[in-house]
């Protein structure tokens, strides 16, 4: 079943159009990455997606399980299951990350109408899924990603991401900035969270991500639109030959 | 109400304030000559105005327009409401004494558990042997208004070397409506004692009420003071205070503030460093509501030489709310090697929140390392939307970042429990924005 169906999408950013009538389906247990030039638009289409102000779509639509993703405020679309593992993660001072995750995760279950977690349910799965990634705890007194290194604040959404247990998990180049020990940890929980019923967007430059993260779909996106898409070789054709192919298709 | 008795802006009306309360006034013949110069004092100036430059921005004026009657002393009705708002206020093992419309009520004070070290009278015990109370800088009208109208108040003195394991809090309740009260509380702490003290202001049931207050703190060499004022008056309430405070050698003070109530509400201190290598640490959280109006003026007077003093205020200000922070830090010219540093920020919750900042650095001395800052912005975007994108709804994804902010001033208070208790306040108001 359809989970994600983006269709013609026209966004505006500061009355600039940047997507120029996108599309892109992607169902139920499926990973698909999507690759592109650096300004091509990937960004900006995962922040349309996540309801970030500051974008203004002219044209067509996003549909999330058949709603109309659009019409939701961010934190609706958190509470149905979309998240966005953000490329360039904020740093929140004097908010304690552990804080942040409890108040985020209860507010998505309140809107949920599930029950909240109770403090040592909480700690439990904190401690449990922290330990996957091997991320340590005394990092979680701290403020929101404040002092943590690239890779730290990479880990720190891969660990929202499996406390939140989204549907649809984009992860805006979660590969940047992250060794090659990090970057197995952190798409061995990626990997781990892959279900029938979950989706991945992978946005990356980088093939070597696809190791570890084994697509269904590969896309290319050039300058606001899906120019291509294929199966999993197409990353290693990109490797090997470029985007400049795609250029005049765009 | 009649309001022309308490009309102000007209001498003759304004007399009537003082005439019609004089005989409620406690003191003797000489403290009554006392008050009546300082209700003259009172008078020629009237209610400050923009037009005086330390009230430029707290019009009472305007804000404020009169002097509402003195406020009848409590009766039993009065006590008993009273009674339920000391048991929703009191901080937990605090020796609580409490002040009702402006007269202290021994019935709801644990004046007997008050450490041995600790001497207590009322105000009003002391006024009559001698006016020496009421002898504060006259300069500002506020100020000798009160001297003037003080009908209680409580007078400590902490003796040389006590270590108070208890807080001590006084509580000033109002219950009566459209009625004024004027308290004058001495608190004179010994050399190396260690004290807590703690300040609460609670309406039980009064709303458009009036609070003038004034509190002399003298404070010994080598003592540990902390200070915390909690003011949470009634939304329709006016609360002035005053605070003149002596800071003796090598003491280590912590002052705090917590504005949450008051239509309009102006906290004046005036601190002064008088012997060398003491640390003073005020700091503060205003946070404004509605059409609220709340002003902090502040001035750390380093007289002596190498002390340290620290200021961090926070304001959140909301709605058409209107925050006002003057902060004067004077270094006198004997005064090498003091660090004196303030810094303040407002954030501004809506376009129509208003934020006055206005901090000031005198210096006279060569050798000193001073500072201040001072901002005022609104949350930031980017900040909102990644909790958000989390799933916070907007009011909640706003009250963390709040609690962040005003808990870079909170974390300044010293004491864990107090501490907790500020921040508990704090996230209750958050919660009423919901
Ligand atoms: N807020 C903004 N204001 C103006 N232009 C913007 C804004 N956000 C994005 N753009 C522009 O939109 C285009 C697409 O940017 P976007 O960040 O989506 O690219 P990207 O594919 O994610 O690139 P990268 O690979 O470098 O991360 C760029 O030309 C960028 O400059
Ligand atoms: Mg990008």
């Amino acid at each position: 079943m359809a989970l994600l169906e983006v269709k013609d999408l026209k966004v505006r950013v500061e009355e600039r159009e940047i997507l120029h009538g996108l599309t892109l389906t992607v169902n139920e247990g499926e990973i698909h990455a999507i690759m592109g030039p650096n300004g091509s638009g990937k960004s900006t289409l995962s922040h349309v997606i996540a309801g970030k102000p500051g974008y203004e779509v002219t044209d067509g639509e996003i549909l999330f399980k058949g709603e109309d993703l659009l019409a939701m405020a961010p934190n609706e679309r958190a509470a149905k299951g979309v998240f966005l593992a953000f490329q360039y993660p904020v740093e929140i001072p004097g908010v304690s990350t552990m804080n942040f995750l409890r108040t985020a995760l209860n507010a998505q279950r309140k809107a949920r109408g599930e029950s909240e977690y109770s403090t040592p349910d909480f700690l439990k799965k904190v401690r449990e899924v922290s330990k996957s990634l091997n991320i340590p705890q005394d990092m979680l007194k701290r403020g929101v990603n404040v002092g943590f290194s690239g890779g730290e604040k990479k880990r720190n959404e891969v660990l929202q991401m499996a406390l939140f247990e989204p549907s649809l998990c984009i992860l805006d180049e979660m590969d940047s900035g992250l060794d090659i020990d990090a970057l197995r940890i952190a798409a061995d929980g990626v990997n781990a969270l892959h279900s029938p019923k979950r989706a991945m967007v992978v946005i990356t430059h980088y093939q070597r991500l696809l190791n570890y993260i084994v697509p269904d779909v590969v896309h290319v996106m050039s300058n606001g639109r899906v120019v291509k898409s294929g199966g999993k070789e197409l990353a290693l054709e990109l490797e090997a030959s470029g985007y400049a192919q795609f250029e005049d298709a765009a | 109400m009649n309001v022309a008795v308490a009309k102000t802006g007209n001498g003759r009306a304004v007399s009537d304030l003082f005439a019609s309360a004089e005989g409620r006034l406690p003191g003797s013949p000489s403290v009554i000559a006392a008050r009546r110069e300082a209700f003259e004092t009172y008078e020629r100036l009237g209610l400050p105005h923009r037009r005086i430059e330390e009230w430029k921005y707290t019009d009472l004026r305007a804000l404020v327009g009169e002097v509402l009657p003195l406020a009848a002393p409590p009766d039993a009705a009065a006590l008993k409401r009273a009674a339920d708002a000391v048991k929703a206020h009191a901080i937990a093992g605090a020796r609580k004494l409490v002040l009702v419309d402006g007269v202290f009520a021994a019935d709801l004070s644990d004046v007997k558990a008050l450490a041995s070290e600790v001497d207590f009278k009322t105000l009003r015990e002391t006024l009559e042997k001698d006016s020496g109370l009421l002898n504060t800088a006259a300069t500002d009208a506020v100020i000798a208004l009160n001297a003037a109208m003080a009908t209680d108040g409580v007078v400590l003195d902490i003796a040389d070397g006590a270590q108070l394991s208890a807080p001590i809090q006084i509580i000033h309740i109002a219950t009566a409506a459209s009625a004024s009260t004027f308290t004058r509380s001495q608190v004179a702490v010994g050399k190396g004692a260690r004290a807590t003290i703690i300040e609460s202001f609670v309406a039980a049931g009064a709303k458009a009420y009036q609070v003038n207050d004034a509190v002399i703190l003298s404070v010994g060499d080598n003592t540990d003071l902390a200070h915390i004022r909690l003011m949470d008056d009634s939304p329709d309430a006016v609360n002035i205070t005053s605070q003149f405070v002596t800071v003796g050698a090598n003491t280590k003070l912590n002052f705090f503030n917590m504005t949450t109530g008051a239509a309009v509400s102006r906290l004046q201190g005036f601190i002064t460093l008088a012997g060398e290598g003491s640390e003073l640490s005020v700091n503060g959280v205003n946070l404004l509501q509605k059409t609220e109006h709340g002003d902090t003026t502040l001035v750390v007077d380093h007289a002596v030489p190498n002390c340290f003093s620290r200021e961090v205020f926070r304001a959140v200000i909301d709605d058409r709310a209107h925050s006002v922070f003057q902060g004067r830090i004077i270094v006198r010219p004997d005064a090498q090697k003091t660090d004196g540093k303030m810094m303040i920020r407002a954030l501004l919750l809506s376009d129509e929140a208003e934020a006055d900042n206005k901090p000031e650095l005198e210096i006279f001395a060569d050798d000193v390392s001073c500072g201040h800052g001072a901002t005022a912005g609104a949350l930031d975007d980017n900040l909102l939307f990644y909790l958000k994108a989390r799933g916070l709804p907007e009011k909640q994804a706003q009250a963390l970042l709040i609690q962040a902010f005003v808990g870079e001033a909170i974390e300044q208070i010293a004491d864990d429990n107090l501490r907790e208790h500020v921040i508990g306040i704090a996230e209750r108001w958050l919660e009423r924005r919901q």
